[in-house]
């Protein structure tokens, strides 16, 4: 491994050709190409490769401790690693829960060691994510792992006056309760989205007003007690109009929506495979461009991958019998180039945003999603645009080979990711 | 349906009801008893009107016979209180009613599904007396049926729920045969496809 890299030619943020050099951690350098005295480096040819900030994803499940046949913490930095991430937030849904000090900093730690990206453990918002009583949320901000973000994600704080409670007590210390909205007596057995598709397959509905409902529900009492709010993996347009109207009111609230809802749509639940089994579940068409269309206004604000990896005894059954939930972290920005960079949604600034900087920001991480500018942390991707390539899963670290995208081309590769000046991915390969 | 899309194998496979999506043998059934008995069992379905009453949410029967028989040309409407109705069910080839006496009258063929007593626990409708009233095909909601008119049901039944006693046993239900043309109609589906030859097989029948 080599300390210093010269990255030759790259074009920071797709805005031209650059030479930036990384040593001792940070970008100690950045000049017109040729013109760095940067002998001692390992040159990278990086002609036509956009560089951007290391991607911080805010959702991500690494299923330790607990079940570690599905993930590990190293598996799924791995996972990150290959994806471009410098950091990921590990969900609190481990078994035991993340709702105690002693399991977030251990989550911590597990990152450390494994090093290939910065892991901020989230803190379950509920002991247990039973939805009944507050974990200690002090606790877990106080401790080593520093946690601002808390979430139940995978079930959602349901109870209004918990709720409310939740999101003032995280006020004493930044914190930001992430919601995972889904009203639990409207989603009963709920296998998919509700509409033209459930009712020809007869699959149980999952319709888009229980996420509605609780997302308008919580903007207002995020209003009332002047707290902050995030909203997890936002699935529809009627979502993303409650979002946009609560910024034009001046609620604090930021939203995250995921790849696959980005690029995907029902209709593929059509032929019962569970790999398109998700939580919140594929909608229409017309979620997709609400989506796609919110994501390039500002009204949701980054993409979070929700990776949630799963075992094949897990995902290879009946629909019904099998798990929700999808990996993403190896294809979120491919995913993202296809759906928003190549549509002109977006521009490289706009994906740095939105995958870097505004994630880092809503979790309060303070040395990830930085501008690539001199004196900042060694945080950096390299992504080559004009690849193009079938997904397949069976290069992916890790066992969970549950990508709702596997076989199809996706735009993109991401060639090399350095974190804190350090290569985690060159030509496409792990360093360790 | 997983395994006949998955490629593994090269025979046909025969859906025999599957969950609360499709049960397509027993469409074909229903279709053949309402052939029999319509039209002096001369004439296709084209242009018949069928009432398929009760339970359509959960029903893998209801799904199945709205498809075949709409491609067969009858004209079929729901008829169920709203909340046993899929969200979706719009894009369905079919009307939707919520008022039974007003369907009755206009209909070839009525066609009653079983309504289990647990949707009434979970709210689908306030009690099985209530369903019963609205919904039920009782001896004087029955006068309203047009004189030649057959009433299904693919069984098993709920006596006193959906179907009074009386109209069950009663000449103008056919359900006792629309058992013993299950078997007919099975067969003939095993004999086309497992024991037939198909297109594309290399073998000429």
């Amino acid at each position: 491994m080599s300390s210093s890299y010269l990255l030759a030619g790259v074009s920071p943020l797709g805005l031209g050709p650059a030479d930036i050099l990384l040593r001792d951690g940070v970008i100690a350098a950045i000049g017109t190409p040729g013109d760095l005295d940067a002998a001692d480096a390992e040159r990278i040819d990086g002609a036509g490769l956009v560089a951007l900030p290391g991607l911080v994803d805010l959702h991500t499940h690494l299923r330790e401790p607990g079940r570690e046949d599905a993930e590990t913490v190293a598996s799924g930095t791995a996972a990150a690693a290959t994806g471009g991430f410098t950091a990921v937030h590990a969900m609190a849904n481990t078994d035991p829960v993340a709702d105690t000090a002693g399991v977030v900093e251990q989550v911590y730690r597990l990152g450390e060691a494994a090093g290939y990206c910065q892991v901020r453990p989230v803190g379950a918002v509920t002991r247990g994510l039973a939805g009944e009583h507050l974990a200690e949320l002090g606790a877990m901000a106080d401790s080593s792992a520093a946690v601002r973000v808390f979430s139940d994600d995978g079930h959602c704080v349901a109870d209004s006056l918990l709720m409310r409670r939740a999101l003032e007590y995280v006020k004493a210390f930044d914190g930001v309760i992430a919601q995972h909205a889904q009203d639990p007596q409207l989603t009963v057995a709920a296998q998919m989205n509700e509409g033209v598709v459930s009712a020809r397959l007869g699959l149980q509905g999952w319709p888009a007003v229980a996420e509605e409902a609780i997302i308008a529900r919580d903007v207002l009492l995020t209003e009332h007690v002047g707290s902050r709010l995030h909203v997890c993996h936002v699935s529809t347009a009627g979502s993303v109009d409650i979002i946009r109207r609560a910024k034009s009111r001046g609620i604090d609230v930021t939203a995250e929506v995921t790849p696959h809802h980005l690029l995907l749509t029902d209709e593929l639940v059509a032929g019962y495979d569970p790999v398109f089994k998700v939580n919140p579940p594929l909608r229409t068409e017309a979620d997709v461009m609400a989506l796609r269309e919110g994501l390039a206004d500002g009204t949701i604000d980054i993409v979070a991958t929700d990776h949630a990896p799963h075992t094949g005894e897990d995902k290879d059954c009946e629909w019904a019998a099998a798990a929700f939930g999808m990996i993403g972290l190896p294809t979120a920005l491919s995913v993202v180039t296809a759906s928003m960079v190549e549509t002109g949604l977006l521009d490289w600034a706009g994906v740095a945003e939105r995958m870097s900087a505004s994630p880092a920001t809503i979790g309060r991480v303070t040395d990830q999603g930085r501008p690539v500018a001199e004196g900042e942390p060694g945080n950096i991707v390299l992504f080559d645009p004009a690849a193009r390539s079938q997904v397949n899963p069976a290069h992916f670290p890790g066992v969970a080979r549950n990508s709702p995208f596997r076989g199809m081309e996706l735009p993109g590769r991401v060639v090399a990711t350095f974190f804190r000046g350090t290569a985690t991915l060159l030509d496409g390969e792990l360093q360790w | 349906m997983r395994l006949a899309s998955a490629g593994w194998i090269d025979g046909a496979v025969i859906n025999a009801g599957d969950g609360t999506h499709e049960h397509p043998t027993q469409a074909l059934l229903d279709a053949y008893t309402m052939r029999r008995h319509l039209r002096g069992g001369q004439g296709d379905l084209s242009g018949l009107r069928v009432a398929i009453v009760g339970d359509i949410l959960h029903s893998r029967v209801a799904r199945s016979n709205a498809w075949l028989l709409h491609t067969l040309g009858a004209e079929v409407t729901l008829v169920a209180p709203p909340t046993l109705i899929p969200v979706g069910a719009e894009a369905w080839p079919v009307k939707v009613n919520y008022d039974l006496d007003d369907v009755l009258p206009h209909v070839d063929a009525v066609m009653m599904l079983r309504v289990q007593a647990e949707r009434m626990k979970a709210d689908f409708f306030p009690s099985t007396r209530e369903y019963s009233r609205r919904y039920g095909l009782d001896a004087a909601r029955a006068r309203l049926l047009p004189e030649k008119s057959i009433i299904l049901h693919p069984g098993p039944m709920v006596r006193g729920m959906e179907i009074g006693d009386d109209i069950a046993d009663s000449d103008r239900a056919v359900i006792l045969e629309q058992v013993s043309n299950g078997v007919s109609v099975r067969m003939a589906v095993l004999y086309l496809l497992v024991g037939g030859a198909r297109e594309g097989s290399g073998v000429v029948a």
